[in-house]
């Protein structure tokens, strides 16, 4: 006995000094999700701490639980009453089929209701118009364009704060997943479909998106920077974009199509316009009277 | 029935091959799922409407029942030589137990030989699987099953000289169940490939 | 086929190395021991149902240091690799290594051990002599091992896949993966997965026909339901996996279009395939392992089990409702919200009877008398992990919650939680508690218990931090981050766990060493070590090849339990009631059959059509010739059977 609990002893040590270790290393880190920068990931931080309460009703009574009667009732311990037949009690088994399903019950309501206001398809309720970016995955990289400005960039994407931004994704690659941790919620990027993301950040602020499923072995450099800005410094920034002569069209597509990682942020100030269309209808059957297929209404 | 035929399905081997046949529908399912899902994706080639011969089909499905008919006939026969041979010592002729299995047999191939007619066919009028979504589809479900006709048909020829070697034996008869339970099933899969495929195919 | 498809990098040439200096060093023992034949007509043609579990778990620890070593290089290089430091994998290589660790993780670690422990105490605690079809159980191992010799084949020839353990397309499709890689995966998993599921079926039919007489199914131990429970998803499931395998891999080799991005393919019905059989397969392997925690339980604290029909209520509405929770696994591909919020309540659901198992086994516990042997030590572990893996579980069921924490290292460490505090530590408890009933001694205590602390804080200094990371916006499966984001402590932290963990497993190893040097010591001559409450326990350890001398009539639950109130001496009988048992001869036919898949399945991946079909015809041939074999079982004599009872009685007392 003597021996095992010292291991133990040791093992928890180890584990405490880690801990404290890791504290002091990562002070001053940014965690994303619980330091949300617009009201999707605010919802989203909201409802995970929700979840959690809820089911600590049931987690700290089993930990209590489990600890209280291993020890009671111990074999050492001679004292404690022994029931050897004893195998059933409606009352109490009615009672802990219930309290799981009210909670269930509840986080199922709230799943619900939260299921709708947080679908990434769905506008946001806001006074200002949006801006619309069209987002395409490559291998390995992510392409912007603005159809309202006629710019596009690849690995930068800005908006204006305070603004709803809807983005139409999708990918001339493997399947990927667009991802903004600071502002909330995914969706994927599957080549010949194209899913809706809408965003909002709530103030000036430069945040770090990727790729969040896996897409082949550039995936690690499939990263971008997303900035929302003041509406005068995006407009000057639009604006500086325009100014930029590079032309991105169909041929310039096919060529930062071919596969590369870790690819620089470029800046185009002329998108010949059509060009998400036409990256969507590459895989869609000839002549469809679809231009694209869009998962679901809006 | 008679008293073998329910002990044959108490039987344990029996009941697991119920199981398989079981799991079976379950690989069939999932193929019929993605065909459903597909069915549309002609990709500017050929779709069901255009391609399928229901005369053609009907006569293939005609053939496969009548070769169910015959396993079943089969079947009847071998039950009446079982019961009999249980009580006499000698071991009856199979002629009519054979033979019914032969004429199974040739339906069976007979069923194979229009079902790749039928392939080569749409191949050479440039509707292979290669071409779309929907014709992958097709051509997997609908040649998944001709694979397990062609399956059942070698395990009919092995179960023929097994019968004719050792005759109606106890583990025979219930091995002649299990197959005629797969050819049943075959059967079964086949009525629905027909509506499913064909006939909604030519019908939408 | 060519030397260019042999390994250039150092690790893995070194590992090549270091298996062919395993395989060459346990063959030279056997030429030097002239084991060969006893090795081949014991063992590997065997068909007794516990040899072969044997077979299965020892394949299954052999290929769970495999998967260690692969998890250990990840986390390795997801220590270094930050900033200016690109750590010592490249990123190709990257991916096989966590698409081999998921792959061996689930299909050649649990899905053996969990195999390996049906052969070893289903037919047992049933009080049959045998599974229901000894040969086809043989063929199953043969073919599981067939593929597993093929998963290591592509370490050190060719390549394996790139792709994640489920291969979304159109990644795997030709496109972007041109590689033999996939094709390794695809065979190995359609071989592997074929003798899953004639296993399952083996177990059902032992199960629903062989029980002995009296054990109606209510009086069944929970073991069995939940064994029950788990064949009944792999045939419902393992179909499905056939079928989606089957067109990939028509995409791949003949041009076909299921999946790929154009000429009408669709690569979400993937997803929603494999995740049909996906889902409901990580209940498959979790199942049985509440069932040995439902035998575990009241046998150490002494008390009848709390709750069965609650218990055979939970397992059953389980099974049911995996079926109806695969679309949680991709909320983000865009279905509308109905549809997900459907996925994301059912998922909740399962939360209720999970959670009533836990009631049951404290109520079982509460007014015990608890002895706390290293199972015990697992399921206290168990409650611990498992319940926080639930807890983390249920959060991202909740769509608007997995919109944010989907794919991250949150999803990493949720679903490790479940299966290393629900799958290992339920099996590694559940061999440790029958291993005397195989073996006739019982394991070393005081190694198994060092072995479950390594385990237990590994299991939380390794994957707590990946919860932290996924909250700072950490995706699974990168092989380089940027320094700024400040995740490199935590996923050093991460590396130690596994350190920790690999800890336990050298320690269990250890355990197994310690026991065997002192097997004498620590013999189990009553057969029943632990005041065993099943049919098991009854019969003598190690179990003879027989099982039962005469087969046990059953009165209640906790068959042995009740038989050891009313009669203290169970092993004295009358020697007129033994009968003659009709048992299997040991054939060779399963070992060929494997090697022909083998053939086949490497045969397949490398183009070499012809003799592709060789290894085909081998099957069909063997099982052709098999089908003529008459004399498939021998009749050990009652009088034998009474000779070798006496004899084991004799030890006993």
């Amino acid at each position: 006995m003597s021996t095992m609990s010292r291991t133990s002893i040791f093992l928890v040590l180890v584990a405490v000094g880690l801990v404290s270790l890791l504290a002091h290393l990562s002070g001053g880190i940014d965690i994303q999700i619980l330091n949300p920068q617009g009201p999707i990931a605010l919802e989203q931080k909201r409802l995970i701490i929700t979840a959690v309460l809820l089911m600590l009703i049931v987690v700290v009574p089993v930990y209590v639980l489990a600890a209280l009667i291993a020890w009671k009732y111990r074999a050492t311990n001679t004292d404690a009453p022994y029931t050897p037949d004893h195998d059933h009690d409606q009352r109490i088994e009615i009672v802990w089929w219930t309290i799981p399903l009210l909670i269930i019950l509840t986080l199922g309501t709230i799943t619900w209701k939260t299921t709708h206001a947080l679908d990434p398809f769905r506008p946001l309720d806001s006074t200002v118009s949006p801006v619309t970016i069209q987002v395409v995955a490559l291998n390995w990289k992510w392409l912007f364009i603005y159809p309202e400005y006629g710019i596009a960039t690849v690995n930068y994407v800005a908006f204006p704060e305070d603004t709803p931004v809807s983005f139409h994704i999708t990918a001339d690659a493997p399947m990927n997943s667009f991802w903004i941790p600071s502002l909330g919620s995914q969706i994927y990027a599957m080549a010949g479909m194209s899913t809706r993301l809408h965003l909002l950040a709530d103030q000036p602020g430069t945040y770090h998106g990727l790729s969040a499923n896996w897409s082949g072995e550039g995936f690690s450099g499939m990263k971008f920077i997303a900035q929302s800005l003041s509406r005068e410094d995006f407009d000057s920034w639009v604006a500086a974009v325009r100014q930029i002569s590079s032309v991105f069209d169909t041929g310039e597509y096919d060529l930062l199509a071919l596969p590369s990682s870790h690819t620089p942020v470029r800046y185009f100030g002329h998108a010949q316009p059509g060009l998400y269309d036409y990256v969507v209808n590459k895989y869609m059957q000839p002549h469809d009277t679809m231009p694209v297929r869009v998962l679901h209404d809006e | 029935m008679t008293n073998s035929i329910i002990n044959l399905t108490e039987n344990k081997t029996v009941f697991g091959f119920w199981i398989y046949i079981l799991s079976d529908c379950f690989l069939f399912g999932t193929l019929f799922a993605t065909y459903a899902v597909l069915r549309g994706n002609t990709f500017g080639g050929p779709s069901g409407a255009e391609l399928f011969d229901l005369s053609f089909v009907l006569v293939e499905t005609l053939i496969l029942l009548t070769s169910s008919f015959t396993a079943g006939l089969a079947m009847l026969a071998a039950n009446k030589h079982y019961t009999t041979s249980k009580n006499k010592e000698v071991s009856p002729p199979y002629v009519q137990v054979v033979g019914l299995l032969g004429l199974t047999l040739l339906l069976g191939i007979t069923f194979l030989g229009l079902e790749l007619k039928e392939f080569t066919q749409f191949v050479a009028e440039g509707a292979g699987p290669q071409r779309s979504g929907f014709l992958s589809a097709f051509f997997t479900l609908v040649g998944t099953h001709g694979l397990h006709v062609a399956a059942g048909s070698v395990w009919l020829i092995v179960l023929m000289i097994q019968i004719l070697r050792r005759g109606l034996t106890e583990p025979i008869m219930s091995r002649f169940m299990r197959w005629s339970l797969f050819w049943h099933f075959l059967d079964v899969v086949w009525i629905f490939i027909f509506t499913f495929v064909y006939l909604m195919g030519v019908m939408i | 086929m060519s030397f260019a498809a042999l390994p250039p990098n150092a690790i893995v040439l070194s590992a090549f190395l270091f298996m062919i200096a395993l395989a060459g060093l346990i063959i030279g023992a056997l030429f030097y021991y002239k084991r060969w034949r006893w090795l081949w007509d014991e063992w590997l043609t065997s068909l007794d149902a516990k040899k072969i579990g044997v077979m299965y778990i020892i394949v299954g620890f052999v290929m769970l240091v495999r998967g260690a070593i692969d998890a250990a290089l990840m986390r390795g290089q997801q220590a270094v690799a930050a900033g200016d430091s690109l750590g010592y994998l490249s990123p190709e290589h990257f991916g096989q290594i966590f698409t081999a660790h998921g792959v061996i993780m689930i299909f050649f670690v649990a899905m053996p051990l969990m195999f390996g422990l049906f052969n070893l105490v289903v037919p047992m605690q049933i009080g049959a002599r045998d599974v229901a079809f000894p040969f086809l159980n043989s063929l199953s191992f043969w073919l599981f091992a067939a593929a597993a010799v093929l998963m290591n084949i592509s370490l050190v020839y060719g390549e394996f896949a790139s792709i994640g353990w489920l291969g979304y397309p159109p990644l795997s499709e030709l496109e972007y993966s041109p590689g033999v890689g996939v094709d390794y995966y695809i065979w190995i998993l359609q071989i592997a997965g074929l003798g899953s599921l004639f296993s399952a079926i083996n177990f059902l039919v032992t199960i629903l026909k062989m029980r002995a007489p009296g054990m109606t199914l209510m009086r069944m131990p929970m073991f069995e339901w939940t064994t029950l429970a788990s064949v009944v998803l792999v045939i419902v499931i393992f179909p499905i996996l056939t079928a989606t395998l089957a067109m990939l891999s028509l995409d791949r080799l003949l041009g076909m279009h299921f999946f790929t991005s154009d000429f009408g393919g669709n690569a979400m019905m993937y997803v929603n395939l494999i995740w049909a059989w996906g889902h409901p397969e990580v209940y498959v392997l979790i199942l049985p392992a509440f069932g040995a925690f439902s035998e575990i339980v009241p046998t150490f604290a002494k008390k009848r089990l709390f709750g069965y029909s609650s218990m055979v209520a939970a397992s059953i509405v389980i099974c049911f409702l995996s079926f109806v929770v695969w679309l949680h696994h991709f909320f983000t591909m865009g279905a509308g919200a109905n549809v997900n919020a459907f996925f994301g309540i059912a998922t909740m659901v399962i939360a209720i009877p999970t959670g009533v198992k836990v009631f049951n086994w404290l109520a079982t516990m509460y007014r015990g008398r608890i002895t706390f042997t290293t199972p015990m030590y697992w399921f206290l572990g168990f409650v611990g992990t498992f319940t926080l893996g639930g807890m983390t579980g249920v959060m991202m069921a909740v769509p608007g919650i997995d919109f944010q924490m989907h794919n991250s290292l949150f999803l990493v460490a949720h679903f490790h939680n479940m299966v290393i505090g629900g799958v290992v530590f339920g099996y590694l408890a559940a061999l440790s508690f029958w291993f005397p009933k195989i073996f006739g001694f019982t394991l070393d205590e005081k190694w198994g218990i060092r072995a479950f602390w390594c385990w237990l804080i590994g299991f939380f200094v390794a994957f707590m931090p990946l919860y932290l990371l996924g909250f700072m916006g950490a995706t699974r499966r990168l092989e380089h981050y940027d320094a700024s984001t400040g995740w490199q402590p935590l996923f050093i932290v991460a590396g130690i766990g596994v350190v920790i963990i690999a800890l336990g497993i050298v320690f269990q190893a250890v355990q197994l060493v310690v026991s065997i040097i002192k097997r004498h010591e620590y013999a189990d001559t009553t057969g029943d070590p632990w005041d065993g409450r099943t049919l098991e326990w009854s019969i003598p350890s190690p179990a003879p090849f027989y099982n039962f001398a005469i087969i046990p009539a059953v009165h209640g639950r906790d068959a042995f339990w009740e038989m050891k109130q009313s009669d203290p001496i169970v092993q004295a009988r009358p020697a007129q009631e033994y009968v003659d048992i009709e048992l299997p001869c040991n054939t060779p036919v399963g070992v060929y059959i494997g090697a022909c898949a083998f053939v086949f399945g490497f045969a397949i991946v490398w183009h070499m059509w012809w003799l592709a079909l060789l290894g085909f015809l081998g099957v069909v041939g063997l099982l052709i010739a098999r089908s003529f074999d008459e004399n498939t079982e021998y009749i050990l004599p009652a009088a034998e059977i009474a000779r070798l009872d006496a004899a084991y009685t004799q030890k006993t007392i």
